[in-house]
């Protein structure tokens, strides 16, 4: 295959991912949103496979199983089965603002780009076009953890964030050294175990995973 | 071999406290294994100061003066804090707070905790820093919602989720940093080792790093607390068990601390100017200011004192940013006197809600007249922490203060006026408690004195004069610094 064709793939499967970063942002079901969650981690999975072929990076193989075993299979896995048990899957969030919430997703999509062009001169990879995408692909995470209030929105927006971080390490670099890789995989692995802990916890104190309930640590003004 | 050693101890001591930590000699055990910790880092710094930095042969692990005079520290108050907490978790423990499980999860994650610290400090890699420091994160979130409290699981669920957010804009400031290294050093493992950065800063792209640190500091920076990213510390600070809340401010904030300070010295080796300086010289200010009058909204005595650690962090942060060889030795001695002084006024803030059975500020009166040590060792430490003679704080923010009044004297009115309004603030609301008549719910506990009693006289000694040794040793850390 040539390599125009290869980086004609990768760009493709790269807006996959933020497309399915701006899903997430306005997905309201829960099991939905862990779906499109699985999609984003095999666009990535696929992606970083392709990017690894095409440039010949052996190492990048490795990464691509370990994306497709983590966030493809194991971690939508564990909230699969996390929201069966806790029988949340009919909790719907009120949203508020979706609209706007998609616009400021692209004003971040924009911005990302602003960012990284001056970056972007730098590089000679086959992937250097999707730098930007990658960081807006984290900024969508982290807009999704602000905006959402339901505990298993801002964990899957944590996760989107992690997809986001994963991806800028290919784009930029052709994946970070092999052990900060996997560090990063094993601190992303208790995490998510820790999230799960956190669910029965947050059930357990507040009847409900909605967590706009949570409002008792403010600041007390004016005494 | 002292390396090793002081790596390994705390992994060892989890795991029996992972099995046995609710058993009557689980808190021995942990002191045991936080004094061996602590005799392995005093081992390291002799290494150190007789052979000079040093670094293992794989380059994994780098020492020099600047770290391993952290690391010291933070075995130290480890050490203080397992002695501390034996009769505070013993307390609890009796009063039903805590169960079995949860006081192993405790004594095992306190440990983790430890070990995360010691390879933030030690690492020369700046992507096992990053490991490192999300780990520090991991074991001490279920640590802060260990009471169950609705209180304490929204602090811990903000700290895991807010935290989580500034940890990734700093993965992504490594990824950068990675990204302009590789040009330069080629692909491979050692490519991150901070020597090697260090060696090659110049040649790094300086467009690159700017962003990089703007991440780094982004990120990073929210773990410091600097404002206005702070937003998560007073809660986790307050809600969790007072010995994890000495051991957060005291020495989590200082680790870092101590990565921006790292990503800065690559970043000013490329730029060449002191840009990353100037950010952080605006966040330090900026969090010295909030934090200042926020002490004056709080009710709760230890959000309190959480509010004071941002303030000093802010103050550090400026001095680093500052830069110089005065600034940058009085940032040195404020990390080590702010870390004794306020991990000692926890453990009496401890004491004194246990004997008044809440950490509201208004029910806690007296303290002096039901138990004198905790009293005046509170009424000594907030002394030590507003910045008066003859404490080390003083002398540390005295030599910032005229570091700033020489290099950026506009800013220094800024300065003063931050630590006047912190000054007064801890006066106002710490005098009510400690004098007094104590009030009828008062009840008398067993405090552990030693702690805060060394914490306070080293902090004392330190404003009286500082060992030649530990010039030196601050000189040399200084000079690897550049501006």
């Amino acid at each position: 295959m040539s390599p125009v064709f290869l980086a004609q793939v990768v760009d493709l499967l790269s807006a996959l991912v933020l497309l399915l970063g701006f899903g997430l942002l306005a997905q309201r079901r829960i099991y939905a949103l862990l779906h499109l969650f699985a999609w984003q981690g095999l666009f990535l999975a696929a992606n970083t496979a392709i990017v690894a072929y095409g440039a010949g990076v052996r190492h990048l193989y490795f990464s691509a199983l370990l994306t497709l075993v983590m966030k493809v299979a194991l971690i939508p896995y564990i909230l699969h089965v996390l929201i069966q048990r806790m029988k949340i899957e009919r909790d719907v969030e009120t949203m508020v603002n979706v609209p706007l919430t998609l616009l400021i997703g692209i004003a971040l999509v924009v911005l990302s780009y602003n960012v990284m062009s001056p970056i972007q001169e730098f590089s000679t990879l086959m992937t250097r076009s999707t730098l930007a995408i990658a960081l807006a692909t984290v900024m969508l995470g982290l807009l999704m953890m602000i905006t959402r209030r339901h505990a298993v929105a801002q964990v899957i927006g944590f996760l989107a964030m992690e997809n986001g971080l994963f991806f800028a390490a290919t784009s930029a670099t052709y994946g970070m050294p092999m052990v900060v890789e996997l560090g990063v995989a094993l601190d992303i692995l208790i995490a998510a175990l820790i999230f799960g802990v956190f669910f029965f916890q947050i059930r357990t104190t507040f009847e409900s995973l909605d967590l706009s309930k949570m409002a008792r640590l403010k600041e007390d003004v004016g005494e | 071999m002292m390396l090793t050693g002081l790596l390994i101890a705390p992994v060892v001591t989890a795991v029996p406290l992972a099995f046995y930590g609710h058993r009557r000699f689980a808190p021995y055990v942990n002191m045991a294994g936080s004094a061996a910790a602590f005799l392995f880092s005093v081992g390291l710094a002799w290494q150190v100061f007789d052979q000079g930095p040093i670094q293992t042969s794989g380059g994994s692990f780098f020492v020099d003066a600047f770290n391993v005079f952290l690391a010291v520290l933070t075995a130290f108050v480890s050490m203080t804090t397992a002695a501390f907490s034996r009769p505070y978790m013993a307390h609890e423990f009796k009063q039903g707070r805590v169960g079995p499980r949860r006081m192993r999860l405790y004594h095992a994650m306190f440990q983790l905790f430890i070990f995360a610290m010691l390879l933030a400090l030690l690492t020369n890699n700046m992507g096992i820093l990053w490991i490192a420091m999300e780990l520090a994160t991991l074991a001490t979130v279920l640590l802060v919602s260990l009471y169950r409290t609705p209180e304490s699981v929204e602090a811990a669920w903000k700290y895991f989720i807010l935290c989580g957010v500034g940890i990734a804009q700093a993965l992504f400031g490594t990824t950068l940093l990675y990204f302009a290294a590789e040009r330069v050093l080629g692909e491979g493992g050692t490519t991150l080792h901070w020597t090697n950065l260090n060696a090659a800063a110049s040649s790094l792209e300086p467009t690159i790093l700017s962003l990089a640190f703007v991440f780094f500091l982004a990120g990073y920076g929210a773990k410091v607390g600097l404002v206005p990213l702070h937003n998560w510390l007073p809660d986790a600070h307050s809600e969790g068990p007072t010995p994890i809340s000495a051991v957060l401010s005291g020495l989590l904030l200082n680790v870092a601390l101590y990565a921006v300070v790292r990503c800065k010295v690559l970043v000013d080796g490329a730029t060449g100017t002191n840009r990353a300086g100037q950010l952080m010289m605006a966040m330090g200010l900026l969090s010295l200011v909030v934090a200042a009058f926020a002490l004056f909204l709080q009710r709760d005595v230890k959000r309190m004192f959480s509010y004071s650690s941002i303030e000093h962090m802010g103050i550090m942060a400026f001095a680093f940013g500052l830069g110089g060889k005065l600034a940058t030795f009085a940032a040195l001695l404020h990390m080590l006197v702010h870390s004794l002084v306020k991990s000692s006024i926890f453990f009496t803030v401890g004491h004194a809600s246990h004997m008044h059975g809440t950490q509201q500020m208004d029910r806690i009166q007296g303290i002096i007249r039901g138990n004198p040590l905790v009293g005046w060792g509170l009424v000594v430490g907030v002394m030590a922490i507003a910045g008066l003679p003859p404490f080390g704080v003083f002398v540390s923010e005295f030599l910032i203060l005229t570091a700033t009044m020489r290099e950026a004297p506009f800013l220094a009115p800024i300065l003063l006026l931050g630590l006047a309004v912190a000054f007064a603030g801890l006066l106002r609301k710490v005098q009510p408690m400690v004098f007094g008549a104590p009030p009828a719910h008062q009840v008398p506990v067993r405090a552990a004195h030693v702690p805060v009693i060394l914490h306070l006289v080293i902090a004392l000694v330190l404003g009286l004069f500082i060992p030649s040794f530990l010039s030196q040793w601050f000189e040399t850390a200084v000079s690897m610094m550049r501006w």
